[in-house]
């Protein structure tokens, strides 16, 4: 049988250290099956890792993220790390980082809160915690714990 | 401090020093908001009292504050008469409210909506309560009852009572109490006790609450009892309910237990949480409450609003 292994990347972004399980959140966040990616990506899943035990990468050519789509990375991996390929080699390399607060990423969990109804505002939050990310609406002052389940 | 401006939307907005400045103001509010002088302080200036749920206390404490300050209040007819009926945003409401008067008062269904008609309005919004979310001039009035009875909130012993899980009220004044130094008990049977965030939040701010079913175990040793009403609507079977709210009754026979300068408040509306002869002893203070709520109001409008006495 061929051995099949993904090999390095040319150009694009290589996710690492995503927590087992969520490679297909990503891919949702940056948009596969859509418009915003043309070229291949390749996904490894449950993979063992020194620092987090297991760990999924995502590997997209051709592509860098934009600072919405990190941050929304970082509300379901908090430890994942974004490296930026060019010509074969890691031009840049960091870590995600919430930043103090988000607005537009994700969506309140309060089905009572004034933000999910039919009005003009995008909805807002502070960050409380990083790892794992707990979210305050600014609006209703509730806490969003299941941020993953709430990313726009 | 200049408050002029402000949006008074949370009590979180607030801090101790604001709110003792709230306070202080009210103190001298009180012989205006009792008729016994007299004021020009808000001499042109409108209010708009947006409630789109019911309201008696707060909505008719707003108006007779800005009365008494010699300002004027325009009413919202019945939300079903007016374009949110056509579907028009809150949003959309609130800039055309606020073309129309100084300052807007509200109070709306849905948590979140003070925070979102402050974001449109360029004038002060005061939530009067937004759903089942903050309702920052009840808990003045409540501290500044509190501190008019006992001098201080600072190491006074408060026992929230009855449906500490859906009571509007009393998760910010849990965390405004701890603010001030007040030591907090939660009496509550365990299905409407104090949701776990108000008792991290509470705990954040350096407070120690205790938790118990038992008014007994407490009665004796706390200063004040802030009784909310247990709503009969939370409960699937009528039964339940009866258990539940009939053991939280204070009356005289209890109270002669508690300390002497006890004192007992209650947001109101109640149903049969205090017995009818409880009013007539010192202990009771949920009229005097109902009544700071105008002197309460009278001071953050004066505040909000930059007008001096006159």
């Amino acid at each position: 049988m061929r051995d099949l292994k993904i090999t390095p990347i040319r150009n694009g972004t290589v996710i690492d250290h995503i927590n087992p399980g969520m490679a297909l959140k990503v891919l949702r966040i940056i948009g596969v099956g859509g418009t915003n990616v043309q070229s291949p990506v390749s996904v490894l899943m449950h993979v063992p890792s020194k620092k987090i035990g297991f760990k999924d990468v995502v590997k997209v050519e051709d592509r860098e993220l934009d600072p919405h789509e990190v941050d929304k990375i970082a509300l379901i991996s908090p430890k994942a790390t974004i490296n930026i390929i060019r010509d074969f080699n890691v031009a840049e390399k960091f870590k995600v980082m919430l930043p103090d607060t988000v607005k537009g990423i994700v969506r309140c969990g309060n089905p009572s809160c004034i933000t999910n109804l039919n009005e003009p505002v995008v909805p807002e939050f502070s960050v409380e915690n990083r790892d794992p990310p707990i979210l305050r609406c600014i609006y209703c002052d509730r806490i969003l714990e299941d941020t993953a389940d709430h990313i726009i | 401090m200049d408050f002029k401006g402000a949006d008074i939307v949370s009590i979180r907005d607030l801090t101790v020093e604001r709110a003792e400045q709230v306070m202080d103001l009210a103190e001298k509010m009180i012989p205006y908001a009792r008729g016994e002088k007299h004021t020009k302080a808000m001499e042109g200036k409108i209010l708009s009292n947006l409630f789109f749920e019911p309201s008696t206390r707060t909505r008719m404490s707003f108006e007779s504050a800005m009365a008494r300050l010699g300002g004027k209040t325009l009413e919202m007819s019945h939300p079903s008469m007016m374009s949110i009926a056509k579907g028009e945003t809150l949003a959309d409401t609130i800039r055309m409210v606020e073309a129309y008067s100084d300052v807007i008062v509200l109070r709306h269904p849905h948590e979140g909506a003070a925070r979102l008609a402050a974001h449109f309005s360029s004038k002060p919004v005061i939530n009067a309560g937004d759903g089942a979310g903050q309702h920052p001039t009840q808990t003045l009035l409540d501290l500044f009852t509190i501190r008019r009875s006992k001098g201080t909130i600072e190491g006074v012993k408060v026992a929230l009572v009855g449906d500490l899980k859906y009571g509007r009220t009393v998760h910010s004044l849990a965390e405004a109490l701890t603010m001030f130094g007040g030591e907090v008990t939660f009496v509550a049977p365990a299905s409407l006790q104090m949701p776990r965030e108000t008792v991290k939040q509470v705990e954040k701010l350096g407070g120690k609450p205790k938790l118990t079913s038992k008014l007994e175990e407490v009665i004796r040793e706390v200063d004040v009892l802030y009784v909310t009403r247990i709503q009969k609507e939370r409960f699937p079977d009528p039964t339940e309910y009866q258990k539940v709210a009939g053991c939280y009754r204070i009356d005289n026979a209890l109270l002669r237990e508690a300390k002497k300068d006890l004192i007992v408040m209650h947001p109101l509306p109640r149903v049969d949480e205090i017995a009818p002869e409880v009013d007539d002893t010192p202990h009771a203070k949920y009229f005097d409450q109902a009544f700071n709520g105008v002197p309460v109001r009278m001071a953050l409008l004066l505040l909000v609003l930059g007008g001096e006495l006159r």
